[in-house]
């Protein structure tokens, strides 16, 4: 994802993986996050890297996963100051192997 | 009492609100975005600073339009942007913005919940780079953003070229725009196109905008796999004669768009095949009435029509809501929204020939492409499915592979499913039923439900 203006806006930090990522106010979470990287999340079937698909509220994609394990959807959400996100997959839910099936029913904050 | 409800805020909910208003009543709208507007009307930011020129182009009047009626109507109705409907039933919604929740009641219920993109997919579209087509046209309205570098727009419909020639002008860099009709194809649509000539005149403009400004068209190509690593590096596609390859970082794909229609489903309204959207549709007379009592459906969540004729088919759905309520009938306003519904259907059905649906794409669908974004369900998952269990029916295919079962509902791969069950059974794409609905209608915090 690339800017194409709206560039004097007023800058906000966001810290994602603990880096910190220079965003600007208005930004969405997934438009942060795309601007610093190249994606947003791994699949929970296949840990292949997402990056959002509709950025519209719609195919879920981007659902992102905050430090305290709270979830996020990065396209209709916007960046506030010293939001820290998680691009990996959770440890406690994947162990060591990211093609373990996601523990849907029990651990998914989301139904 | 009379407690109208209006679901989405785009053109059609904006035209059913305010007449709606003009006539003494106070309609809740909700919305999931922001500010009214819709998709195709979407406001950016209040921060960011663009003119309504530079984000809606010849759209710009329509889209102020819109936005001034919505603002006019301030003190007048009970707008909740930021809120879904996550629920539908009769007489009563769930609602939920951010973390509160509440049950909604209403006496009459608009729905016109717009579309999303229909995406045929192919080998790679998960890859983060690939963006729906609407998608590719948010990142540039909402964000001032471009989805890559070197942008590739595939796939078919007119919302290819106004996208591409949207970015061509915001001064994004496109490496190709890959049509998958022909010109043969709308050349023999023309005619009836041209019962909307200054829709149809748009269409020719920015196709010849893009060729001038030295945009590689290729009309009748096929894209066939995103080529990739972790991320987009090009494109394959056939150009009809042979297969070639094209550098780039991001592609928008679209083959046209499908309708949200989870709530009519919810509610027990009967729906009806729509051979030119290849789905199944609220079935409504001509005034958006559904089967079900006090429920009307309006714009493209009721059937694709485009923008112009939702905010008709909105205000007709609220002119109809009025004579049920037994308030009031303006017949003759009514005649004219209806008379300019039916020549917009007649443009429509010139416009589905001239970017008709790929019709061998089910067939040559390769069996290692992923369908199912959530669960990632590949065609060949959902081809032995039907071989080893002789399934012909979505929901039962649903249950055997779980497509469509994940977070969006199927509305990224329904119709792809559908399509790939339809040619594996050897059935009609109607006659292979449609992907039921259930509330939640989109993911809601966990807890919340109970």
């Amino acid at each position: 994802v690339k800017r194409l203006g709206e560039l004097d806006r007023e800058p906000v930090e966001i810290f994602v993986d603990g880096r910190r990522v220079a965003a600007l106010r208005g930004d969405t979470v997934l438009t942060a996050m795309l601007i610093d990287g190249n994606h947003v999340r791994r699949s929970e079937f296949s840990g292949e890297p997402r990056a959002g698909f509709c950025l519209m509220g719609a195919c879920q994609d981007c659902w992102v996963m905050t430090e305290a394990g709270e979830r996020v959807r990065a396209c209709t959400t916007f960046v506030e100051a010293g939001m820290r996100f998680v691009t990996k997959l959770d440890p406690r839910l994947h162990g060591d192997d990211p093609l373990r099936r996601h523990p849907r029913i029990d651990g998914d904050p989301i139904s | 009492m009379i407690q109208p409800v209006i679901v989405g805020a785009g053109p059609a909910g904006v035209r059913a609100a305010q007449a709606l208003v003009a006539h003494g009543l106070r309609p809740v709208i909700v919305d999931e975005g922001v500010s009214a507007g819709g998709q195709i009307y979407r406001q950016q930011p209040g921060n960011f600073r663009r003119s309504g020129d530079a984000l809606y182009g010849f759209e710009a009047s329509r889209a102020r339009n819109v936005h001034a009626a919505m603002a006019a109507l301030d003190g007048k109705v009970d707008f909740r942007p930021r809120t879904l409907v996550w629920n539908a039933e009769r007489g009563v919604l769930d609602l939920i913005s951010g973390e509160r929740t509440e049950r909604l009641s209403y006496t009459h219920l608009i729905i016109a919940t717009g579309a999303t993109d229909r995406v045929l997919p192919i080998p790679g579209w998960t890859k983060p780079g690939v963006y729906s087509l609407g998608g590719a046209q948010v990142a540039l309205k909402f964000q001032g953003c471009a989805i890559g570098d070197a942008v590739v727009f595939a796939g078919t419909g007119p919302l290819l070229y106004l996208v591409a020639y949207q970015y061509a002008k915001a001064g994004a860099n496109i490496a190709a725009v890959l049509d998958m009709a022909s010109f043969g194809q709308k050349f023999r649509a023309m005619p009836a196109m041209l019962s909307r000539p200054a829709v149809f005149a748009k269409g020719v403009y920015y196709a010849a905008a893009l060729r001038l400004r030295g945009v590689q068209v290729h009309e009748g190509s096929r894209p066939l796999r995103v080529i990739a690593d972790e991320c987009v590096a090009g494109v394959a596609w056939h150009d009809g004669t042979r297969e070639q390859e094209l550098l780039c970082d991001a592609i928008a794909l679209g083959h046209g768009l499908r309708s949200e229609t989870q709530l009519a489903d919810l509610l027990g309204c009967e729906f009806a095949f729509d051979s030119l959207s290849r789905q199944h549709v609220p079935r409504r007379d001509a005034a958006g009435r559904t089967s079900v009592k006090g429920v009307y459906v309006a714009g493209d969540g009721a059937g694709i029509m485009g923008a112009d004729a939702a905010e008709w088919a909105g205000e007709r759905a609220a002119l109809a809501l009025l004579e049920d309520a037994s308030l009031v009938f303006d017949r003759k306003r009514a005649d004219v929204l209806e008379r300019e519904l039916a020549r917009t259907a007649r443009f429509r059905t010139g416009l589905e020939g001239a970017f008709a649906f790929p019709p061998s794409w089910a067939a040559e669908a390769p069996d290692d492409v992923i369908v199912c974004r959530c669960e990632e369900i590949a065609a060949g998952d959902l081809r032995a499915a039907v071989r080893e269990s002789g399934v012909s029916e979505i929901n039962r295919l649903k249950a055997l592979t779980r497509v469509g079962m994940g977070r969006c509902q199927g509305r990224m791969c329904g119709a792809a499913a559908t399509e790939i069950l339809a040619q594996a059974c050897g059935r009609g794409i109607d006659e292979v039923g449609r992907l039921r609905a259930q509330a939640p209608v989109k993911p809601i915090p966990f807890g919340v439900r109970a």
